[in-house]
């Protein structure tokens, strides 16, 4: 599978969106350069407002400057915007309905920070919350597009957001769209959903398995509440032998949760595989090893089609498409984590 | 303010006091220390302290419209009790929710809301709650989860400097709230912005859910605390009205925080029997409830 490495899209991108937007504002919380607004500070200074380490009080200010017309852009890492601050979330933007996005960046194992910068429960946590709309991106083009998505949404949006290299799945020309998933493969064997960086993985597998003659239809899932895409409904009941969701988050309330929920009201009743973080933290090492280590990963999932397949495709290693490896070190991040 | 004047507000103070007793004897329930400590302070901010644009007549209250979603934009908050919203208008930003009763006797008080709408208050279907949330009369926002007004008053301070609007953002807080860390946080942001537009006034009573405050996690010295995050801080009788005046009236160069300390059995001393729990005064039998009502035939300020 070959596919561009874009290097840091959201920098000049954000700079180029918010030019003609001046009621945007960024608001960060000492983690500038590590989520990529280094440069959007130094583009717009009298738009951009450094709130020091204090979460609690920046999402209950932006509360405030959103009631009086202006749209606040929260950038720091995800598990500071849904752990520490949920009330704030909650009672000062959540209730109001008000325009925050809370941009989110290292959802799930996608740092080697560990368990302190892993957002593995976000979406579970946040799902439950009233009037919030939660969007995950997969690549560079999801990165650029979901400006505009989160933009439209009159209430508070969450965005999984990714940053350094990122690969490029999806054309430029097919932007991010509200509740619309992506259909990537046609097949009536299994379906597969996928949201986040697990989608590149799963290409890597859907590749060789459609090669073994399995029919996959592969979705790529990029808004995770609402959940109302009429496409995901119909593949579902398409479904031959199964249907496999595959996230960069728990199993429990994510992807999988809201497959499972929806297959229940619609009477689908198929067999449904999750994969995921089985209800366990995860420690600090490279996203490669973490795939592997908590079977996140291409071959993960070969492992479950066979289940559902009731055949084994003696698919080695060898033979999977090689994962870009992204260096723990990688020029692209300020630092390491 | 001429002596006319602070009679009058004198006056609106005693009278929330008073209705907000004769509900608690009615009810058998109700947050009646946080009238006697705050009853100048509410009188205050709705009688000129917070530049508020008049109401042509006072509003009454309404069924519960439904909670804001994207199905339900046209939400009206309880800032239109607060008269028009202009560029020279103050906003005023009510953090501690449980005070909603001394909010709501003020408002009437001070012509704003309807003299019947007590009769509705914790009524099922109606807006005009016991814990107010922003669609109850006087609350322009959700803040009751304690702590959070000050940030939220913050960024409607930052939005309003940028807009280049020169009213202020007034918040009137409690003290328990400087036990919770975002108030820290808050009044560390608010100076670091520079929002010299922000002005709370704080209803320094002492007291909490469990009993004084020494008692449960002391706060003092909370003006030292409060001037050392870069604050302009007053300390004042918070039952002395020209005193308030005076000091709210003060243009400051720094965020300007007015310590209004008071007495939460102040014209009910009956409540000293009720020791050291002042939090919310349910009656322990009907004997209690008779004496309450009897103070209340017998009030004469």
């Amino acid at each position: 599978m070959s596919s561009e490495i874009v290097s840091r899209p959201h920098v000049e991108n954000f700079i180029n969106w918010s030019k003609d937007k001046p009621k945007v504002l960024v608001l960060s919380a000492d983690l500038t350069n590590s989520c990529e607004v280094g440069k959007w500070r130094d583009t717009y200074p009298e738009r951009f407002f450094s709130m020091g380490m204090a979460e609690q009080n920046m999402v209950s200010f932006a509360a405030g400057l959103a009631r009086e017309g202006f749209e606040p852009w929260l950038h720091t890492f995800a598990v500071f915007l849904y752990r520490r601050p949920l009330d704030q979330l909650q009672m000062s933007v959540a209730y109001p309905n008000l325009p925050v996005r809370f941009v989110g960046f290292l959802p799930g194992i996608t740092t080697p920070g560990g368990v302190t910068h892993q957002a593995i429960d976000d979406v579970n946590v946040l799902r439950g919350v009233p009037n919030m709309t939660i969007l995950e991106t997969g690549d560079a083009t999801e990165i650029e597009s979901v400006l505009d998505v989160a933009h439209a949404i009159k209430g508070p949006v969450y965005i999984r957001m990714l940053r350094g290299e990122v690969s490029r799945l999806f054309d430029k020309s097919e932007p991010m769209q509200l509740n619309t998933a992506r259909v990537l493969s046609e097949g009536s064997e299994i379906t597969l959903l996928t949201s986040g960086i697990t989608t590149e993985e799963a290409m890597r597998a859907t590749k060789i398995l459609r090669e073994r003659g399995v029919e996959i239809q592969h979705l790529h899932i990029s808004t995770l509440k609402p959940f109302e895409d009429p496409q995901v409904i119909a593949a579902l009941h398409k479904a031959q032998k199964g249907i496999i969701t595959m996230e960069n988050h728990s199993v429990i309330g994510g992807l999988g949760s809201i497959v499972a929920e929806l297959m229940a009201e619609n009477a689908i009743g198929k067999p449904l595989i999750r994969i995921g973080l089985n209800d366990t933290y995860a420690h600090g090492a490279s996203q490669k090893y973490l795939l592997n280590h908590y079977e996140l990963d291409a071959m993960a999932l070969i492992k479950k089609v066979e289940i559902l397949c009731d055949k084994e495709f003696n698919i080695s290693a060898e033979e999977i498409p090689s994962a870009r490896e992204i260096s723990v070190h990688s020029s692209a991040k300020v630092e390491a984590l | 303010m001429t002596n006319l004047d602070l009679e009058k507000v004198q006056k609106q103070a005693n009278n929330i006091r008073k209705r907000v007793l004769e509900h608690t004897v009615k009810n058998n329930g109700g947050y009646l220390s946080q009238a006697c400590s705050a009853a100048e302070i509410a009188a205050a901010l709705y009688g000129g302290l917070a530049n508020l644009a008049p109401l042509k007549a006072p509003l009454a209250p309404a069924l519960f419209q439904g909670v804001p979603s994207k199905n339900f934009t046209e939400y009206q908050t309880g800032a239109v009790f607060h008269g028009e919203q202009t560029p020279t208008s103050d906003r005023l930003i009510i953090s501690p929710a449980h005070y909603a009763l001394v909010i709501y006797t003020a408002l009437i008080e001070s012509g704003r809301l309807r003299e019947d709408s007590l009769d509705f208050f914790n009524k099922d279907g109606y807006n005009i709650e016991m814990i107010g949330a922003e669609h109850s009369p006087g609350f322009e926002t959700t803040t009751g989860s304690l702590a959070q007004a000050l940030s939220q008053a913050g960024g409607i301070a930052l939005a309003r400097k940028l807009k280049k609007e020169s009213g202020k953002v007034w918040v009137f807080m409690s003290d328990g709230e400087f036990q919770e860390g975002q108030t820290w946080e808050a009044l560390a942001a608010i100076n670091y912005h520079d929002l010299t537009n922000v002005k709370i006034i704080v209803d320094v009573n002492r007291n909490q859910c469990d009993g004084p405050m020494d008692t449960v996690m002391t706060i003092e010295p909370l003006a030292q605390r409060i001037k050392s995050f870069g604050w302009t801080v007053d300390v004042i009788d918070g039952h002395n009205l020209s005193q308030m005046y005076q000091v709210g009236a003060k243009e400051t160069f720094k965020p300007h925080a007015i310590l209004a300390y008071t007495d939460p059995m102040k014209n009910i001393e009956i409540l000293s029997e009720r020791l050291p729990i002042l939090h919310y005064v349910r009656f322990s039998s009907e004997s209690e409830r008779e004496k309450y009502r009897e103070f209340y035939e017998a009030w004469n300020l």
